[in-house]
């Protein structure tokens, strides 16, 4: 059994109200926080925590705090990024809706580090009913002293604004999303300059998402010393996962890194195995834009050792032979699934979210779904998948915000492990619209040459 | 300290001092020639521009004197300010000559290469950029995307098809008009340049977006079909104008005004902004006072007529005496004004 930290009281009767909150230890970190330590300690905590940003690139958020600017007489904003987008994640949904509270209590935590007078949550417009239940957390904490003016008699002011998005998934990139809070076209801006210098409204701004901010409560807590002791190596604390496919048990799963991709998928505390006895296939790990990796590669790494859920461990190899944490949607594909078909669809995507600023990204993820609709469909011929992994080199690096990157790398990583069932699509165009390739060879042992 | 910070930054291996807060463009246009990278959506007279269209990618292969790691991935030249011992690749690196022709084959895309019918060639930037930057063929073999025709109104003719959505005329829009009433809508490769509802455009500063289109999307309705602009004359002209700095570049074939443009720099830039009235409704040669020939400093066809060189205002000299071994030219008729041609010489 694992260590929960977010989710663990997520299942109390009525713990998306106040009171019962309250009394099963909330808002606890706030009183720490504000009475005891000072913006530059609780900073300290988070360093020291280890805790790495849950929004998918994993950057060390104590680190991302630290360069925040802080010039005389500027207002500073903490912005909370509730977009969750990717295809395959849906985490953040799960502890708004659950345990809103909780990230309330982080948001107040983290403004009072970051010296943000007005936080703001940027919420995905589809996730219209969470923005009640947040309003509504919000007003209960204003009304117990937890938010609004002079905080617990510190004199520290916070409010918290719930803005809805409008519907995009590039909102979530986070430059795109300050324009959007703005209220203008959500489209990224250039870097430099950095948000953490000039963000929301040309002020600096931290940008991080919801999980990461929810853990700031337990980090302040127990020490952030604690925290990194729980997981692995610079994989501390314990991150959430949102598992979906072709597995018994999908849902959201709280794991503190130490366990293995093989038991994560099996053991019935987790997914609980491949649905109706089929047998892995494939994964993608870390939410649609990561790269998808065969059973063989999955479970083992390249050198044959066994693959843990976690951020060092799923890179392992890079995208040669590895992949990446992301932003935990864990998507599992049996037996019976068609990568060309997943591929398609994963194109289609990103080519439709295109925010169609530069061109690479405009241009190019409109052509990819093209030659991958032609092969899915029977008509591609076997230069189209040089032309493709062609096309995704000259997208990936050459973008504004990593949309381009993200588009590139799932086709990239179709083509390089299972290009073989991309040739028989289009080597046998009939039959590829009637069954599919199977699980081939992709989840036979990796030959891993033994060195002297 | 008044004296300004220089920064010294290589780039192909030409080392040139700049003040800074420069960006790699700016210093690499200081340079000129054949090391400064192209660029379709910056613009150095609107703020804002430039990151989009991505052709100046350029490979920084030394980040600074201070911290000397190259930077890992290909930089935007025009929004990338350059840094004391910064060392910077642009033709002489493999991977930019690369993702530029990549980024000309993207931009071509979805382009209806339409050149024979449209009044930008010749002074189009795309084309000047495919041709020095791009393939010969495509590999793209599905239809190219159209969209609804959309009424700009009377002087402004929008092809959306051409559109590279460098963003450039919404910029201008928005920096020289006190309200925008066109943008992008939509996202992605079907985003499109637009006014919310059909509506004309008419700002007397709008015929702007005209000059700061690098393609053939936005062109001048008063000039649509007249000519092709390489048998146009450009002069440079002038006149009174109670708006605008009335500095202009009549377009002429005989004493004909085809059409007004703005007076452009080498880099096809803008230097004086100028009204709807002078462009559209001013094209009378009694309206203006001419300065003289208008050199074409661009690599574009116009350049390679009549006006390579030093033209400006010197007259050509007369070489008939030279090439003819000193001999005057034999006079045939004596001709001193236009209606004497058609009289009967023998009368």
């Amino acid at each position: 059994m694992s260590v929960k930290l977010l989710l663990a009281k997520a299942h109390v009767e009525g713990i998306r109200g106040f009171d019962v909150y309250r009394r099963e230890g909330g808002y606890q970190s706030v009183e720490k926080a504000l009475k005891q330590m000072n913006p530059e300690s609780i900073v300290e905590e988070v360093k020291k925590s280890g805790l790495r940003g849950r929004g998918g690139a994993g950057f060390p958020a104590g680190m991302k705090w630290s360069f925040i600017a802080k010039p005389e007489g500027v207002p500073r904003h903490l912005v909370c990024n509730a977009d969750e987008s990717e295809p395959g994640t849906f985490k953040d949904r799960y502890l708004m809706e659950f345990i809103p509270h909780l990230l309330i209590e982080g948001l107040i935590v983290s403004s009072f580090a970051l010296g943000s007078n007005d936080t703001y949550i940027y919420i995905r417009g589809e996730y219209a009913w969470i923005v009640d239940i947040l309003e509504e957390a919000i007003n209960e904490a204003k009304a117990n002293g937890f938010l609004g003016k002079n905080i617990l008699g510190t004199g520290f002011d916070c409010e918290i604004h719930v803005q809805r998005g409008a519907g995009a998934y590039i909102c979530g990139e986070e430059t795109a999303l300050i324009e959007s809070l703005e209220g203008k076209r959500g489209n990224p801006r250039i870097k430099p300059p950095f948000p953490a210098i000039q963000g929301v409204w040309q002020r600096p701004t931290v940008v991080n998402n919801v999980e990461t901010l929810a853990a700031v409560v337990p980090i302040i807590n127990m020490g952030g010393e604690e925290y990194a002791k729980i997981g692995v190596g610079r994989s501390t604390g314990t991150k959430l996962i949102s598992a979906c496919g072709n597995i018994n048990k999908p849902g959201v799963y709280e794991i503190d890194m130490t366990i293995s991709v093989e038991e994560f998928i099996y053991s019935d505390e987790y997914c609980g195995g491949i649905a109706n006895g089929k047998k892995l296939k494939a994964c993608i790990p870390g939410g649609s834009s990561v790269p998808i990796l065969p059973a063989n590669l999955l479970l083992k790494t390249a050198k044959g050792e066994t693959r843990y859920m976690n951020y060092e461990s799923l890179s392992d190899g890079g995208f040669a032979t590895g992949s990446m944490m992301g932003s935990g949607g864990f998507i599992v594909l049996d037996e019976d699934q068609c990568i060309v078909r997943n591929t398609l669809s994963l194109a289609r995507f990103y080519r439709h979210e295109s925010c169609g600023q530069c061109s690479p990204c405009r241009e190019g993820t409109g052509w990819m779904e093209k030659i991958l609709h032609n092969i899915e469909y029977g008509k591609g011929k076997i230069s189209d998948i040089d032309l493709l992994w062609d096309i995704q080199r000259k997208i990936e690096g050459n973008t504004i915000c990593p949309l381009g990157d993200a588009a590139a790398w799932p086709v990239a990583a179709a083509i390089r492990h299972f290009r073989d069932e991309f040739e028989w699509h289009v080597n046998n165009p009939l039959e590829a619209q009637e069954k599919n390739y199977g699980l081939a060879h992709y989840a036979d042992p990796i030959h891993v040459p033994v060195t002297a | 300290m008044s004296e300004q910070q220089l920064f010294k930054v290589t780039i192909d291996n030409i080392t040139i001092e700049v003040p800074a807060g420069t960006t790699i463009l700016n210093a690499a246009r200081q340079i000129g020639g054949d090391v400064t990278p192209p660029a379709m959506c910056y613009y150095s007279k609107l703020e804002g521009s430039g990151g989009k269209c991505r052709t100046c990618l350029v490979e920084v292969s030394k980040g600074s004197e201070k911290d000397p790691r190259p930077m890992p991935k290909l930089v935007a030249s025009c929004r990338t300010t350059v840094m004391d011992g910064m060392e910077v690749k642009n033709i002489t690196s493999e991977k930019v000559g690369d993702a530029r022709a990549g980024v000309v084959e993207f931009l071509l895309l979805n382009h209806p290469l339409d050149c024979p019918i449209c009044d930008q060639a010749g002074e189009c930037h795309l084309q000047d950029l495919s041709y020095d930057h791009g393939k010969e063929g495509t590999r793209y073999e599905f239809e190219r995307r159209t969209f609804k025709k959309h009424d700009l109104g009377p002087y402004i003719q929008l092809h959306m098809t051409r559109c590279i959505l460098c963003y450039r005329c919404v910029y201008t829009a928005d920096q020289l008009s006190k309200q925008r009433s066109h943008g992008v809508l939509d996202r992605g490769d079907h985003a499109q340049i637009a006014t919310f509802i059909e509506k004309s455009l008419d700002n007397e500063f709008i015929g702007n977006v005209i000059d700061v289109c690098p393609v053939g999307a936005l062109t001048d309705k008063t000039f649509r079909f007249k000519n092709r602009v390489w048998f146009l004359k450009p002069m440079d002209a002038h006149r009174d104008c109670p708006t605008c700095s009335g500095k202009v570049t009549l377009w002429n074939r005989g004493d004909e005004v085809y059409r007004v443009t703005a007076r452009k720099d080498k880099w096809g830039e803008v230097e004086d902004w100028i009204c709807n009235t002078c462009r559209f409704e001013t094209k009378n040669t009694n309206d203006w006072v001419i300065e003289g020939p208008r050199a074409i400093d661009r690599h574009s066809v116009i350049a390679q007529g009549h006006y390579q060189g030093s033209v400006g205002m010197h007259k050509p000299t007369e070489t008939f005496a030279a090439v003819n071994g000193g001999r005057a030219p034999h006079l045939l008729m004596d001709i001193h004004s236009v209606s004497e041609v058609n009289k009967d010489s023998s009368l």
